[in-house]
């Protein structure tokens, strides 16, 4: 108890302000990076991160959450919260879908069309949510049929399904094969075509504006870029 | 009930009552049969109730027994036993989903034998049923002990010396005796499974038809229209509040009637 209140005074003490960023699953990793660059070069503000769907963080903003920043990981979810934003949303790092398989493709597995394979056991994003119309757009522009065992409500659901071996293969983005693990990618003959784009922006709700204004340079910036190039993300 | 405690039950009503009025004050009552009459929708809803009335009937088949296995055996493991069997009230969601897949999934204990035998549950209807039992179990198993445990037995040992089978006697006098418990643990297993959401989502996967229960219908339509999603909720707890109103009532009202057999 004493080292948790020691812990919480040390804590307030160092940090006078806090900066709210709401932020896409999809961007855990490397916004906990920028979290710390921010911090290093601003020793008085506590940079907090929510991560979450980008439709349930633009869902809880529209409710009043306290953001400072949002980084969605698609424009509609931005423009559903665009009567909030204190500046126009900046396009900051794009995202191709893949194929993601077991480790070494058990399956020989080469690209969507694998996917109707009657051996072939795969699971999609539900056409509701960003990675399932970005699936269906990029399986007519490649003219292949897709028959999913399950449509998931994210991305993250259809990477766990295959990582636990219950579906052979699944539709994802690059970024996520490699936050996972006993998986692999297969590349999509195609993919460049269909583009997913991540806008951020800072907003009027938060007590932070010029703090916020900083944080989105840092992400726009040389650092943010480099960081978000490491974790596979496209630059805009 | 003595006068402090009447606003604290107000408080309670209102923690309970207050975010269910908040749901429906947000119906959007012009587009309600057009969201409630979707094709989706429907399909959903058949799917919910079908899986979690055959949920419900294996908790009734199998929690009682477990039920009355554990009011009745002497042993000093008892209660750890007892706490692991109502485990899945505690667990998160997501992670009974995951216990699940480690038990039954493709790569699970007892999947390798599953798939072997021709019986894949993964995606199938049945998973979701599988998933639904996990969650609703604990229900019935409680129900049945508790109501065992507060019984002395007198009446099956009085059967007992008059020359009944323990058959006849679980039959005729054990559960008669039992019906308020019975019907208050099928009520509550009914009402979690229809409600049942993580386990599936992560166990069963979500298919229009297949898999896709009312809850992940609702979870899903959130993302794109929450009128819709608002609309479909409202009427998942207008089913539970109608199956529980129509078959529970307060064990007290119940006594005389028990009382008198």
């Amino acid at each position: 108890m004493t080292l948790v209140l020691a812990g919480c005074s040390t804590a307030s003490a160092g940090d006078d302000r806090v900066l709210t960023v709401y932020a896409a699953a999809s961007l855990t990793d490397v916004f906990a990076q920028l979290e710390e660059a921010y911090e290093a070069e601003h020793p008085h503000v506590d940079v907090v991160v929510v991560h979450g769907g980008s439709a349930e963080l633009a869902a809880t903003i529209v409710e009043g959450a306290p953001a400072d920043v949002f980084a969605s990981a698609n424009e509609a979810q931005m423009e559903a919260v665009q009567e909030l934003t204190a500046a126009p949303p900046t396009i900051f790092a794009t995202n191709t879908l893949t194929l993601v398989v077991e480790d070494g493709n058990p399956l020989r597995l080469a690209g969507l069309d694998d996917l109707a394979r009657e051996d072939v056991v795969s699971v999609v994003c539900a056409p509701q949510v960003p990675c399932g119309a970005a699936t269906l757009e990029l399986a007519a522009a490649e003219g292949a049929t897709l028959a999913p065992s399950s449509q998931e409500s994210s991305v993250t659901d259809v990477l766990g399904k295959v990582a636990a071996g219950q579906a052979d293969a699944g539709v994802v983005y690059v970024t996520d094969v490699a936050r996972a693990s006993g998986v692999e990618q297969v590349e999509i003959d195609g993919a460049a075509a269909v583009v997913n784009s991540y806008p951020i922006a800072p907003m009027s709700g938060g007590e932070s504006l010029d703090l916020a204004a900083s944080f989105v340079d840092l992400v726009l910036g040389d650092a943010g870029q480099r960081v978000l190039a490491e974790a596979g993300f496209g630059s805009p | 009930m003595p006068r402090w405690m009447a606003p604290l039950a107000v408080l309670a009503a209102t923690v309970v009552l207050l975010p269910i009025v908040a749901t429906v004050a947000r119906l959007d009552w012009s587009r309600l049969p057009e969201l409630l009459t979707a094709p989706a929708a429907l399909d959903a809803l058949g799917l919910s109730l079908a899986t979690a009335a055959i949920s419900t009937c294996l908790c009734l088949m199998l929690g009682l027994p477990l039920g009355y296995a554990l009011a009745t055996w002497r042993s000093r493991f008892k209660p750890a036993v007892r706490a692991l069997v109502l485990a899945p009230l505690v667990l998160p969601p997501v992670v009974g989903g995951l216990a699940l897949l480690y038990a039954f999934g493709r790569r699970g204990l007892l999947g390798g034998a599953l798939e072997d035998a021709g019986l894949s549950l993964a995606f199938t209807t049945a998973a979701v049923v599988v998933a639904q039992t996990f969650v609703a179990m604990p229900f019935m198993v409680l129900a049945t002990e508790s109501a065992l445990g507060a019984q002395a037995g007198h009446h099956e040992a009085l059967a007992g010396t008059l020359g009944a089978s323990r058959s006849t006697t679980l039959w005729h006098v054990t559960l008669p005796a039992l019906r308020p418990a019975l019907i208050t643990g099928t009520v509550l297993a009914f009402a979690r499974a229809l409600g049942e959401f993580g386990a599936t989502l992560t166990f069963a996967g979500s298919m229009p038809g297949v898999t896709r229960t009312l809850p992940l219908e609702i979870y899903l339509q959130r993302e794109t229209d929450a009128d819709a999603a608002v609309a479909l909720a409202v009427l998942l707890v207008a089913v539970a509040v109608t199956v529980v109103a129509l078959a529970y009532r307060p064990l007290s009202a119940r006594t005389p009637a028990g009382a008198g057999r």
